[in-house]
């Protein structure tokens, strides 16, 4: 059966409207369940780091969300000097589109880590119990085998012992890098120091297994499999807790103890 | 169910599977078994365009114009496979994590297109239908027969439930590395495709040799 062009064109056309019309109805409708979604998946992630969340446990959205409300406060910095910054909301903040945005971040030296832009601001959370700051979570963020991997970083209030790590968005292969992700690995971070007693970042992956915390509180069981992404996670810790990235915060924290 | 039907559903499983026999759909089945839930997720999206799919070109197969077939049939199933990547993300988003992009590319999932170019262009809608959902329960079956293997002997797990406790929780099982590796997912393909060939020899294929071509009685076979 042979078609007329202008059939042909229509009907291509009808084709195409028809399939816009699903996509547009499924990506309309769907977007606020995927909007919360995101959200609730990186408020557990920063509650667990913060040690609120047991492995295992299983929270609904509603539930994390009020955990989240009652003992997290998201505080805004500028990076460079470490002071809080109260001129923009925290809650609309999107370090991610920060950092790609000229205006609003600079280009990074050249580091192991392959960030190559870092944001004037950086989005951290105080974690409060009790009416004291029990943690300070830190965004950290590099690159591992295959993929950036973003995650969080929770202290102490002494600035040295960690209190946790998370990842919540990396693509390394599953079963290998992807372990960064295991509970029991993270749970291996807990109790170590990432700076000895004169502040130099000490913390890093080891190639193989790491002594108890209190023995060797500098270095943490490496992934078996994964030498690049261990790596990956050392050079980004190195990065972020170092001069470019929340270092001159942690300084200014650490002068406000002493002072 | 008649017996057109029951042999259209049931062909894909064994006899005419699309992994075993046809050999298609591969890379996404080396990349998502490394658990079950995934490749299980991953089989129920597949099932569910492979179906839609093919019903919909079945649907208007007589007013397709030939010369842009195939783009028609890569529109739809590229709208379909979008709608189920925003409906994971909506309803089973840590698992859509986990999938990444292999939602997306199953768009590039060559059962699919090959379902809708070899059958539903033919037969009617309700034929392709289940059509669709035996190809996708044949896809299904291998990649979570895959998993299986490659959960339990990777990560000594079933579904994320512990099967074999693992050295490194105090355990006594020591878990096989190179399981949770794509390479694992081609052997295990290729015992699986042995298993089903001792088993049905009428799948073997001839010996083949290039010589064989220009032999009388062959010229049909070269293009």
């Amino acid at each position: 059966m042979q078609h007329s062009t202008a059939y042909i064109i229509g009907f291509s056309t009808v084709v195409c409207v028809i399939c816009a019309l699903f996509v547009a109805t499924s990506e309309v409708s769907l977007r606020p369940l995927k909007e919360r979604n995101i959200r609730v998946d990186r408020q557990k992630n920063i509650l667990s780091v913060a040690g609120l969340v047991e492995p295992g446990e299983k929270l609904d959205a509603e539930q994390i969300d009020n955990r989240f409300e009652q003992s997290i406060r998201p505080i805004l910095i500028d990076l460079a000097t470490g002071e809080e910054n109260t001129g923009i909301d925290p809650a609309s903040f999107n370090q991610r589109a920060a950092a790609r945005d000229p205006a609003r971040s600079s280009a990074a030296p050249p580091n192991p880590s392959k960030v190559l832009r870092v944001p004037d601001q950086a989005l951290i959370y105080e974690v409060v119990k009790n009416g004291e700051v029990d943690s300070i979570i830190i965004p950290i963020e590099g690159y591992g085998l295959w993929s950036v991997l973003y995650g969080y970083l929770a202290l102490a209030p002494d600035l040295r012992t960690i209190r946790g790590i998370t990842y919540y968005d990396q693509k390394e292969t599953a079963g290998l890098g992807g372990e960064v992700e295991n509970p029991s690995w993270k749970a291996k971070w807990v109790g170590r120091k990432a700076f000895d007693e004169r502040g130099r970042i000490k913390i890093a992956v080891a190639k193989g297994p790491a002594g108890p915390p209190d023995k060797d509180p500098y270095r943490v069981d490496g992934l078996s499999g994964a030498t690049i992404t261990s790596r990956g996670v050392t050079n980004m810790l190195q990065f972020w807790l170092g001069a470019e990235g929340f270092g001159p915060y942690l300084n200014r924290l650490r002068g406000q103890a002493g002072a | 169910m008649a017996s057109v039907q029951r042999e259209v559903l049931l062909d894909p499983l064994i006899n005419n599977n699309p992994i075993a026999l046809q050999v298609l759909g591969l890379c996404s089945a080396l990349a998502v078994t490394t658990k079950m839930s995934t490749a299980f997720v991953m089989s129920v999206a597949v099932i569910a365009v492979m179906a839609l799919s093919n019903t919909a070109i079945s649907l208007i197969r007589n007013m397709i114009p030939p010369n842009i077939r195939i783009i028609v049939q890569l529109t739809i199933i590229a709208s379909l496979v979008i709608i189920t990547d925003q409906v994971l993300q909506a309803f089973v988003y840590d698992i859509s994590k986990q999938l990444t992009v292999f939602v997306g590319l199953i768009i590039t999932n060559c059962i699919i297109m090959g379902r809708a170019e070899a059958f539903a262009m033919q037969n009617p809608p309700g034929l392709s239908f289940i059509d669709g959902i035996g190809n996708g329960l044949g896809y299904g079956l291998v990649l979570m027969a895959v998993a299986f293997a490659r959960e339990l002997l990777g990560s000594g797990k079933l579904f994320g439930v512990t099967i074999l406790p693992l050295v490194t929780e105090g355990g006594w099982y020591q878990p096989n590395g190179l399981m949770l590796l794509a390479p694992a997912a081609f052997f295990l393909i290729g015992c699986f495709i042995w298993a089903v060939r001792s088993w049905k020899p009428e799948q073997v294929e001839e010996d083949f040799h290039v010589g064989a071509l220009l032999e009388p009685g062959h010229e049909g076979n070269l293009r």
